[in-house]
């Protein structure tokens, strides 16, 4: 059994570390909420937003956790026009031509950002990036504390506009009811790509708070966009809190297997929860039961 | 038709025969040797395919110069997996390669020698340790690369080496590898050869991890928990990166940091990534020998064709990747043919002097495996962000610092 600050240490870490994760899955989790469309190009796009982060703080030695405001913006106009312009037109197709597309769009973003930036890893060197801060024994990386800072005030952010401005509650409709919020008059495609901006946003969030934490490489792509599934399947598809949870659970089950079982272990823990969840509550954490 | 007999079918035969034979016997000494080059240029291996590809990419001109054999490089990417390197090695074969040359990682290495000796193929081993691949009783396989207990083995004797130099003996160790091919076998050797070797330390606990792993917070942690004052290494590059950044930010600071042969520390990524976190950071490898004039051609070539790196960061790669083309010049100049069997038989009969390789060790001689033995490491210690010789000290070109300084 390992001593009791090492598993604390282990503990506080998971929840840092998977808050970080939910952070990343957020965006993926509230796209299929409402437009029920699942992105397969979500971790291709969180690798798109790191870049920009490493681009950034080459070019105006901009922090990336500052870099985060404009580069949701950003990223939420190009989320936007992305589901105006293009995916929008594949909403009423079968789910598999959508799931080709997404794919599509995957292997487009990695490919341009091996073109574009070859295949080294890239990373940014900030002067807090190797600092930790000590609360007796617990050391909490910098970082991921100012990470799963970056994910609670996000998450808190979209659960605000979901619930208290008029767009929100509209996209609500749109999800709950698309066919009674066209028959009522809403317009529907604008309110998808206002839901598709916000998750890009949020990705691009996630992105710049991870480029401290991780190297980027123009294949991360497909590894964020699996551990993102895991997650939000995990937490409930659709519910933002379930993603945040979800990312939680994930992060600690993964540390506390690492610990007590074997470090290689970790990724075994995080799926053998998924099966497990799929079994016992396949709508997962948080997700609504099926009606 | 009725008019053909079988005498003047046996003489048209013999006289097309001779006609195709003949000529290519005559033309073999003009020929080219086709070498099929399989490297990980992109994936996850990408920097260190790369790193190989800079010392096949002189050696054309170089070996014109010096053998005064034609090679050309038929170039692969086996995209750092493993069943595109098998399909690789095939297209390359349909595409005429006399030679077959890589692939670096070990599993992909595999697939490959597979592959060349089903269609006969010489392939001569550029960079991999896994000990299986010579010990397949394959006929076509070669390699100058030692395996992973004699890497291992030669790393840890000069782990006593360091701290005889250093006046400092640890007395307890934690040993951490990634989990792929090459990783265990080198686990596999330093758990055989640990009991045997006389070091003063004892090794507390072996933590694998995965090799793509982008955090390692857990493994660190439990290393560090160990209280270990010598860290032992197996790695790879990006894995090495975020290892490192997770021991400064636990503020672990055993009193070295050693690999006893593997790629990762030494590296250029390493040293940009990690700026002066990289500094102090041992590794035991197989390196180039600079006393050899060989090497010095090797080493201005490299640096005319490519100004902007550092010769030191692609010593490895760069060096063993030459030097299996080497061997294959050298093979094609005494068969006098690109006959895939004679290049085979020729690469067998190899003798190349101590002093006529680019990499450390003694003369390139295959065993009845299609081994080469005796291969030798330094002790490379990164000091100022660059990979420097601290041992042995006849080849040295700084002095060791061992126990590195604290951080974090």
């Amino acid at each position: 059994m390992p001593a009791l600050p090492h598993l604390a240490n282990a503990v506080v870490s998971g929840i840092l570390t998977g808050t970080v994760y939910g952070l990343m899955a957020l965006g993926l989790s509230a796209i299929f909420g409402v437009i029920r469309l699942v992105n397969f190009a979500h971790g291709e796009l969180m690798t798109l937003a790191m870049y920009t982060a490493v681009v950034v703080f080459q070019g105006l030695a901009l922090d990336p956790f500052l870099t985060m405001f404009a580069a949701a913006a950003v990223f939420a106009a190009f989320g936007y026009v992305l589901q105006r312009g293009f995916i929008n037109r594949f909403i009423h197709r079968p789910e598999h031509a959508q799931m080709l597309l997404m794919i599509a769009l995957a292997m487009i973003l990695g490919n341009v950002l091996l073109l574009g930036f070859g295949p080294d890893a890239r990373n940014v060197q900030t002067s807090y990036q190797l600092d930790s801060f000590e609360l007796g024994p617990l050391l909490l990386d910098k970082v991921r504390v100012y990470a799963a800072g970056a994910a609670l005030v996000a998450t808190a952010l979209l659960a605000a506009f979901f619930r208290l401005t008029l767009t929100g509650k509209a996209i609500r409709a749109c999800a709950d009811n698309p066919v009674g919020a066209r028959v009522a008059g809403l317009p529907v495609a604008h309110l998808y790509a206002v839901t598709f901006g916000l998750g890009a946003a949020s990705v691009a969030v996630a992105g710049c708070a991870m480029v401290p934490l991780i190297d980027v490489t123009p294949g991360l792509g497909p590894s964020y966009t699996l551990l993102a599934f895991v997650i939000v399947i995990v937490g409930g598809l659709g519910s933002m809190v379930g993603a945040l949870l979800g990312g939680v659970v994930i992060g600690v089950s993964e540390a506390l297997a690492g610990v007590l079982i074997a470090p290689s272990a970790k990724s075994m823990a995080s799926f053998g929860l998924l099966v497990l969840l799929l079994l016992v509550r396949p709508q997962g954490l948080m997700g609504a039961g099926r009606r | 038709m009725g008019s053909v007999t079988r005498r003047a079918f046996g003489i048209a035969t013999a006289g097309t025969l001779t006609l195709a034979v003949l000529p290519r016997r005559l033309k073999a000494a003009s020929e080219k040797l086709k070498v099929g080059l399989l490297l990980p240029r992109s994936g996850l291996q990408a920097l260190i395919g790369q790193s190989c590809q800079k010392g096949a990419d002189i050696a054309p001109e170089l070996l014109r110069q010096r053998l005064g054999v034609d090679v050309e490089l038929l170039n692969a990417d086996t995209e750092s997996n493993v069943d595109t390197a098998r399909s690789r090695a095939e297209r390359l074969i349909d595409q005429g390669a006399h030679v077959l040359v890589g692939a670096f990682d070990s599993g992909h290495t595999a697939a490959v020698a597979q592959v060349a000796e089903q269609h006969g193929v010489p392939h001569i081993v550029n960079i991999a340790a896994a000990p299986q691949i010579t010990e397949q009783g394959y006929k076509f396989v070669f390699r100058n690369f030692p395996p992973a207990p004699e890497i291992g083995r030669n790393g840890l004797v000069l782990l006593g080496d360091i701290f005889a130099e250093a006046k400092v003996s640890p007395k307890t160790a934690v040993f951490m590898h990634v989990n792929d091919t090459f990783g265990q076998s080198m686990a596999k050797g330093v758990a055989a050869l640990l009991p045997k070797l006389s070091l003063p330390f004892k090794l507390l606990d072996t933590i694998p991890y995965d090799p793509a792993a982008k955090d390692l917070t857990v493994e660190v942690s439990k290393a560090k928990a160990t209280n270990a004052e010598l860290l032992l290494l197996v790695c790879r590059l990006n894995d090495a990166v975020v290892l490192r950044r997770e021991m400064v930010k636990q503020r672990w600071n055993p009193l070295g940091v050693v690999s006893p042969g593997s790629p990762g520390l030494y590296e250029e990524q390493f040293s940009k990534g990690l700026g002066k976190y990289a500094d102090n950071c041992i590794t035991n490898t197989v390196w180039f020998n600079p006393k050899n004039d060989i090497t010095h051609a090797f080493a201005a070539a490299f640096k005319k064709r490519f100004p902007k790196d550092e010769f030191a960061f692609h010593g490895i790669n760069a060096s063993y990747t030459f030097d299996a083309i080497l061997i294959a010049a050298d093979a094609f100049k005494r068969a006098k043919t690109t006959d895939r069997k004679a290049l085979a038989e020729a690469i067998r009969q190899t003798n190349i002097a101590a002093t006529d390789r680019v990499t450390f060790g003694g003369p390139i001689k295959f065993n009845a495996k299609g081994q080469v033995e005796g291969n030798r490491s330094v002790v490379l210690q990164n000091l100022h962000g660059k990979p420097t010789v601290v041992l042995p000290k006849e080849y040295a070109e700084a002095k060791l610092v061992f126990p590195m300084p604290k951080v974090g």
